[in-house]
C-alpha cells in the first residue's frame, strides 16, 4: 500500500507539473493579435495588475454577475486557501510559525469548504439554466472535492488515523525515504481523491486558474492610443501581405 | 416568418423559462457564391468542409490567445447565463453565453484535448458533423458580438470571440453569411455599406448643404475630398441619408463650422463600419481599414475624426493602428484617432459652443449606451469617459434628461439586439425579441419619467430601434442621434450676416 500511494503521488505531481507547464507555455506563446479589454479598463500596468488582483482575490466580475454564485464560489475558494496552508503543517518539519496560527481557522475553513460547495452543488441540480449547461464532469469534480473533504472531515472528527504516521509518510515522500502508510480506509480514500484531482487538473475545467492570469479582456490595459499595440501576428497590412 | 410573439416588457428584466429550441429555425440568408468569392471564399460549401473546418479551428486556436485561453477557462458556474439579451428574450437555452460558447468547445474537446478524445461522454464532447455546423451557422448568427456576458464573467470570457471565429471557419468552408459579406463587397467594390458612389454622394452632400443654409441661413459646408484639409471625417453611409442619422450629420457639420476647422469627408473611404469585425476576418478588417488610411494620406489630413457608429468606433480605437498603423503623418497633439462626441465635449468645455437648449424641449431623454462604445472602447482620458462625454453634450443641449436603470446603461447596457452583423430582415424576429430588455428598460422611464426620446451614437442602434420601436408601440423617429440634438440647439454664428 505504502509503495502503491508513494509511486501514485510521484506520478500524480509529475502530471500535475508538466501538464500545468505545457498548458501555461500554450496560453503564454499563443499571440493576443488585437487590443480587447473589456471596457471601462484601467489604462496603465498597474492598474491592470490591481483590476487582476480584485478578479482573484476577491471575484470581483462574479460579485457583479449573482450574488449566490459569488458567496458559495468565494466561500469554498477561500476556505480551500485556508484549508491548503493549513496542511502545510504535514509537510513542514519544525512546522513554521504562521502555519501554526492559522491552524483552527483551517477547521472552520474544512466548514466553510464544504458548505460552498454544497451550495454551488444544489444550484447546478435546481437552477433550470445551471443544469442545461452542466455536464457529468461537472458533477465528478464536485464529487471528487466532496469526497476529500469529508474524507479530512472524518479523520478529524469521526475515526482518526495516526496523523503522526502519515506525516512521516508525506515527509517521506518529500526525501525520497518511503515510510509506512498507515492503512485507515479515510486516509486512503483522501490521499486517493487528491491525487486523482491533481491528476486531471491539467485535463480539466480546474484549468480555470491558470487561465484567469492570461485573459485578455481582464490583462490589457486599455491605452491603445497611449501606446502602439504591434504585434508580430496583427496582419501589417501596410507593410506588405 | 411573422408568426411569433414578443416577449412583455419588463424592468426589472424577468429571466425567462428554457425553452429548448425556441430559435432553432432562425438562420440568416447564406452568402451568394459571387460575395464569397469577392472576399477570397469558397463561393460554397465545400466537399471537404469538415476536414478544412477543424484545420482552421487549430489555425485559430494557435493564433488566438483569447479563444485557447477561453476554450480551456470556463467552470460552467452560470454567471453569464441570464444575461445576453438574446437569452433574454428568446428563453432559447443555446442563446445562454455559455451554452453558444459550447457549440464551439464540444467540437475543442473533442479534436484538441486528451479529455475529449478519450472520455467524450464525460466532458459532452461531440464530433464535427453536418447538423453542428447548421446549429453553428443558426446560433453563431444569433448573437450581437455586444459582450455584455464578457463584463459578468469571472475569467472575463467574451463570448464575441467565440462567435467571431466560428463565422471566420464558416466563412472558410464556404458558408459566409449574405448580409456581411455583400456589404464587405460592396465596401471594396464602392467605398461603402450602402453602395452610393461618388457622384450620389456628392449630389447628396450638396442638396444637404442647401437644407441647411435653408434652415439657418447660414452657409454650412459638407466638403467632400478636399484635398489640404486638416480633419477627415469617417462616419457610417447610413449619416448620408438613413433616418434619423442624417441630422446627426448636419450635426457634425454644424460643430465643425462652429469650430471654425477645415474639414472633409472622402470618396475613397466614405464608411465608417467595418463589418469585417463581424466575421472575425482580421485580413478583411485590415483592408478596410487601409482604405481609410490611404484616403486620410491622400488628402493630407493632420487629424481623424470618426462620428457616430458603434463597432467603427471600436475598431478605429483599438485595432486600426495595430492593424494598419503607424499613423505617424497625423498631428500627435490631436487623439489618433478621435470620436466625434470628444471633438464636440471638448469644444463645449472650451465654452465655445452656445445652445438654445429650448430648441429640443419637446423631448425628454435618456441615453442608450451602445455595446462597442461602453465595453470594447473609451472616450477621453478616463475610463469609462465612454458613458460621461455623450451625456454631457445631451445635458448642454437639452433641458430634460433621465437615466435609464443602473444595471442597463453604461458597461451593463443591453444590445439594441441588431449589432453584430445581425441587422439583416432575415433575423427580424430575433431582432425584434432581443430588443426587448432595452425595450423594457426604455418603458420603465418613459411611464415614470415621461421620457419621450432614445439618443444613440451609433448607426445601427438608429436603424435598428426604428425598426423595432414600433412593435412595442413606441415611434419610430422617438430614437435619436446625440448629433441629432447638437443639429437642433446649436447657435451658429453669422446669423443673420
Amino acid at each position: 500500500m505504502t509503495a502503491a500511494y508513494a509511486i501514485l503521488f510521484y506520478s500524480a505531481t509529475l502530471i500535475l507539473v508538466i501538464g500545468l507547464i505545457v498548458k501555461i507555455k500554450q496560453y503564454a506563446t499563443t499571440p493576443a493579435p488585437l487590443k480587447i479589454p473589456t471596457t471601462p479598463a484601467p489604462t496603465t500596468k498597474q492598474g491592470v495588475v490591481l483590476r487582476m488582483a480584485r478578479e482573484i482575490i476577491f471575484f470581483q466580475s462574479l460579485f457583479r454577475a449573482n450574488k449566490w454564485i459569488w458567496l458559495f464560489g468565494w466561500m469554498f475558494h477561500i476556505a480551500l486557501v485556508l484549508v491548503l496552508v493549513r496542511h502545510l503543517r504535514y509537510f513542514t518539519e519544525p512546522v513554521w510559525f504562521w502555519v501554526v496560527l492559522i491552524q483552527p481557522f483551517g477547521i472552520y475553513a474544512a466548514f466553510a469548504f464544504v458548505a460552498g460547495l454544497a451550495g454551488l452543488w444544489i444550484r447546478r441540480i435546481a437552477i433550470e439554466r445551471i443544469r442545461y449547461i452542466t455536464s457529468p464532469s461537472d458533477h465528478l469534480m464536485l464529487l471528487i472535492l466532496f469526497g476529500i473533504a469529508g474524507s479530512g472531515l472524518g479523520m478529524k472528527y469521526v475515526s482518526p488515523t495516526d496523523i503522526v504516521a502519515v506525516k512521516a509518510f508525506i515527509l517521506g515522500l518529500l526525501y525520497f525515504d518511503w515510510q509506512p502508510l498507515p492503512a485507515d480506509p479515510p486516509v486512503l480514500i483522501h490521499l486517493g481523491l487528491v491525487a486523482l484531482l491533481m491528476i486531471v487538473f491539467p485535463f480539466s475545467k480546474l484549468l480555470h486558474a491558470p487561465s484567469v492570469f492570461f485573459s485578455p479582456t481582464r490583462n490589457q490595459a486599455d491605452n491603445p492610443r497611449e501606446m502602439r499595440y504591434a504585434t508580430d501576428t496583427g496582419r501589417n497590412v501596410a507593410s506588405g501581405e | 416568418m411573422d408568426d411569433y410573439t414578443l416577449p412583455e416588457l419588463r424592468e426589472p428584466v424577468e429571466i425567462p423559462e428554457i425553452n429548448t429550441g425556441a430559435m432553432a429555425h432562425s438562420q440568416p440568408f447564406v452568402a451568394a457564391p459571387k460575395h464569397q468569392l469577392a472576399l477570397g471564399f469558397p463561393g460554397e460549401l465545400v466537399d471537404d468542409w469538415h476536414d478544412k473546418a477543424i484545420a482552421k479551428f487549430g489555425e485559430l486556436l494557435e493564433s488566438q490567445r483569447a479563444l485557447k485561453v477561453y476554450m480551456d477557462a470556463c467552470v460552467k458556474c452560470g454567471a453569464c447565463a441570464d444575461k445576453c439579451h438574446y437569452f433574454l428574450g428568446t428563453g432559447d437555452p443555446k442563446n445562454m453565453p455559455v451554452a453558444r460558447q459550447d457549440l464551439m468547445r464540444k467540437i475543442y474537446r473533442r479534436y484538441f484535448t486528451w479529455a475529449g478524445k478519450w472520455f467524450p461522454w464525460l466532458v459532452g464532447a461531440k464530433d464535427l458533423t453536418r447538423d453542428v455546423l447548421d446549429e453553428w451557422y443558426s446560433y453563431f448568427h444569433q448573437c450581437s458580438q455586444c459582450r455584455r456576458c464578457s463584463v459578468y464573467c469571472p475569467y472575463g470570457i467574451d463570448t464575441a470571440e467565440f462567435s467571431m471565429a466560428a463565422r471566420e471557419i464558416m466563412d472558410h468552408v464556404g458558408m459566409g453569411q449574405k448580409y456581411c459579406n455583400e456589404i464587405i463587397g460592396k465596401v471594396h467594390d464602392i467605398g461603402n455599406n450602402l453602395g452610393l458612389p461618388e457622384k450620389a454622394l456628392g449630389a447628396t452632400l450638396e442638396d444637404l448643404e442647401e437644407d441647411l443654409e435653408d434652415d439657418t441661413g447660414v452657409a454650412v459646408r459638407l466638403p467632400l475630398d478636399e484635398k489640404g484639409a486638416d480633419i477627415l471625417l469617417i462616419t457610417p453611409s447610413a449619416d448620408f441619408f438613413a433616418e434619423p442619422h442624417v441630422d446627426g450629420l448636419m450635426g457634425y457639420a454644424k460643430v465643425f463650422h462652429q469650430a471654425g476647422v477645415s474639414w472633409t469627408l472622402s470618396s475613397q473611404a466614405s464608411e465608417a463600419a467595418n463589418f469585417a469585425m463581424f466575421i472575425g476576418s482580421h485580413d478583411q478588417m485590415g483592408k478596410i481599414a487601409e482604405r481609410i488610411k490611404d484616403a486620410a494620406m491622400e488628402l493630407g489630413v493632420k487629424r481623424i475624426i470618426v462620428g457616430e457608429c458603434g463597432h467603427a468606433w471600436r475598431v478605429a480605437y483599438n485595432f486600426w493602428d495595430t492593424l494598419v498603423g503607424p499613423f505617424d503623418f497625423l498631428d500627435p497633439a490631436y487623439p489618433i484617432p478621435q470620436h466625434i462626441c470628444e471633438f464636440t465635449f471638448d469644444l463645449i468645455q472650451k465654452g465655445e459652443l452656445t445652445f438654445d437648449k429650448s430648441a429640443n424641449d419637446h423631448m425628454t431623454l435618456t441615453f442608450h449606451d451602445s455595446c462597442n462604445v461602453s465595453r470594447a472602447s473609451r472616450m477621453g482620458d478616463i475610463p469609462g469617459g465612454q458613458f460621461k462625454i455623450p451625456r454631457e453634450i445631451i445635458k448642454a443641449c437639452c433641458n430634460n434628461y433621465v437615466d435609464m436603470a443602473t444595471d442597463t446603461i453604461h458597461e451593463n447596457t443591453f444590445c439594441c439586439g441588431g449589432g453584430g452583423g445581425l441587422l439583416t430582415d432575415d433575423l427580424i424576429e430575433l431582432r425584434a425579441k432581443g430588443a426587448s430588455p432595452r425595450m423594457g428598460a426604455y418603458e420603465q422611464v418613459v411611464k415614470h419619467h415621461g421620457v419621450t426620446h432614445l439618443a444613440a451614437i451609433c448607426a445601427i442602434c438608429k436603424t435598428q430601434f426604428s425598426k423595432v420601436m414600433p412593435m412595442y408601440g413606441f415611434a419610430m423617429d422617438d430614437i435619436v442621434g446625440v448629433h441629432q440634438l447638437v443639429n437642433n440647439a446649436l447657435i451658429l454664428d453669422g446669423l443673420g450676416e
